[in-house]
């Protein structure tokens, strides 16, 4: 597995895709830093510092959008080019038939193929955190303190995790389908899905199973909000947006729509406006990692059963 | 002589279609056995179930005394097997992909050194090693499919179609490198192809497929003789078509 692992990396590292890649989007990520750096300097002349200033650096959104957002945004992208062509261009190339007839277990392929993924993930997202850490440093001149980078190492794996997702996705798809045009467009296809057309969806299902005839009826409002958040919770983007906002933002305490909060609730979020500790924060996003998690894993498995039970032929 | 393979009721069913059919057959140690037949006629499924890529419906096979369901890994890294379509990374050089395959057979880097030139050797492309693959033709191609296969120094190897689509002169290279390598290292050769003339050119013994079925197997002399009525030098052509026509 080893020498499908390190050739397999070797290919990412010196393929022109990974070329692309890095550069489009070490590109936006600097020119956002620069911008939500810049405008956070100048918005903080003359104030006292308050607590966490380095972690805005991730969350508040500068012109377009906030680097969170654009990772979870285009981190899909990252998993999906790693991925989308992984098996079925060998098998195209009938390299496959060759690497299988070696003595090595069949499951070697996949697992090195989808832990090189993984790997070379780990360091585009790794160097991006740091590039921007570093330009942050530059800009804004705020030192980060300890919780603030436990928050970001936090952040780091679960987003290996989510790239890991989309990685898995790819390559289930790469095994199912022979043709690489077609595996591209389904994984694109999925992606666009879950991250423009969910909340529509989730919007539809809501309406057709809670209608709300009277915006006053607070019982049907709830039951309208309750279904569509749980509509939207089935895109991996949307759990991914949602957890790490609040591992980000140590003052988001709850994942809740204010529609949902009780009045009291309602009442002590605006009166306390203590920062959560870390273990706090990630008790409150725990089943969406774990479901993020389980997706990813459940991902990778059909693919490993479905490559371990498909019969490889030269064509 | 001893088997190096011996296969039991062998067969291999898709759905209802059975695509190799009850199949019982040995091949000895040294010769070099051609499996005929037409296109889907079940050769390269053996071919699969021989090696372990695929689990027979039913029937046991051995291969080098291995039993290729059970034992994968000890078949696979003594056979070598060409597949119909072999092919490459056409980014790396002849020599790469072959230093590639010899890590996945788990060689020391010395040893791997020695066998890749010594097959670049015996092949004819020591010259074009640093050549990257996707500039060969297909006659070169298919020759360093073979230089792959020695890399393993295999006591066996399964030929899929090993000169199709090869020019005149690209199919008496390969078919002279084919007995070379039989007659002069010892290798068991199990071919398979639809092209008649050349099985007969340099196979001892033969066996007939037909739809999933051994419709008849031996030397092609005695195949001649059985079939021939009364003609002793009967072509392997005659008696393809006498074959294929009774069905």
């Amino acid at each position: 597995m080893l020498t499908i692992f390190r050739k397999e990396l070797a290919d990412h590292f010196s393929s022109t895709r990974f070329l692309i890649l890095f550069c489009l989007i070490a590109m936006v990520a600097l020119v956002t830093t620069y911008m939500v750096g810049a405008s956070l300097h100048s918005n903080l002349a003359g104030m006292a510092k308050p607590k966490y200033v380095f972690l805005y650096l991730f969350t508040s959104q500068g012109q377009l959008f906030s680097l969170a957002q654009f990772i979870a945004f285009f981190g899909p992208l990252i998993g999906l080019i790693m991925g989308f062509d992984a098996v079925n261009r060998e098998r195209n190339a009938g390299t496959l038939s060759k690497l299988i007839s070696q003595p090595i277990f069949r499951d070697a392929v996949i697992n090195g193929k989808f832990l090189a993924g993984v790997v070379t993930v780990s360091v585009i997202l790794l160097s991006l955190l740091l590039m921007i850490s570093g330009l942050g440093l530059l800009i804004v001149g705020v030192v980060p303190g300890a919780e603030e980078i436990a928050r970001l190492v936090v952040y780091f794996v679960v987003s290996v995790a989510y790239v890991s997702f989309w990685l898995g996705l790819a390559i289930l798809f790469s095994i199912i389908l022979r043709s690489i045009a077609t595996s591209a467009l389904a994984a694109v296809a999925l992606w666009i899905f879950f991250s423009f057309f969910i909340s529509f969806t989730s919007g539809l299902v809501a309406n057709t199973v809670a209608p709300v005839d009277n915006p006053q009826d607070v019982e049907q409002v709830m039951a309208h909000d309750r279904i569509s958040r749980a509509a939207n919770l089935i895109s991996p983007v949307v759990l991914y947006s949602e957890a790490t906002s609040t591992i980000l933002d140590p003052f988001r305490k709850t994942t809740k729509g204010l529609v949902m909060m009780g009045r009291l609730e309602q009442i002590s979020m605006q009166r306390f406006q203590n920062p959560l500790p870390l273990d706090q924060s990630i008790l409150v996003v725990v089943p969406y990692l774990t479901t993020l998690l389980a997706l990813t894993v459940i991902c990778f498995g059909v693919s490993y059963l479905t490559f371990m039970r498909q019969e490889i032929r030269s064509v | 002589m001893a088997a190096v393979i011996e296969t039991e009721g062998l067969t291999k069913a898709y759905g209802r279609q059975k695509a190799v059919d009850d199949l019982s057959f040995r091949v000895e140690e040294g010769e070099i056995f051609g499996f005929l037949g037409p296109n889907g006629a079940g050769k390269t499924t053996t071919l699969l179930m021989l090696l372990g890529l695929t689990e027979p419906s039913s029937g046991s096979a051995r291969v080098l005394g291995f039993d290729p369901v059970r034992e994968p890994l000890q078949v696979k890294s003594r056979v070598g097997y060409l597949p119909e379509n072999v092919g490459f990374y056409h980014d790396m050089t002849a020599q790469e992909n072959l230093s590639f395959v010899a890590r996945l057979n788990n060689l020391t880097q010395e040893v791997a050194r020695e066998r890749v030139e010594a097959a670049l050797v015996q092949v004819g492309l020591d010259g074009e090693r640093e050549k990257l693959t996707g500039a060969y033709s297909r006659g070169m191609r298919q020759r360093l499919g073979i230089a792959e296969l020695l890399i393993k120094d295999p006591k066996l190897i399964f030929l899929d179609e090993p000169t199709l689509g090869l020019d005149p002169d690209g199919i008496n290279r390969m078919l002279d490198l084919i007995v070379s390598l039989a007659k002069n290292t010892g290798i068991t050769v199990l071919l398979s192809s639809h092209l008649l003339h050349q099985v007969q050119r340099i196979c001892d013994r033969v066996g007939i497929m037909r739809q999933g079925r051994l419709v008849d197997q031996g030397p092609i002399k005695e195949l001649a003789l059985k079939l021939g009525q009364g003609r002793e030098e009967a072509t392997l052509e005659e008696i393809y078509m006498r074959y294929f026509q009774e069905g």
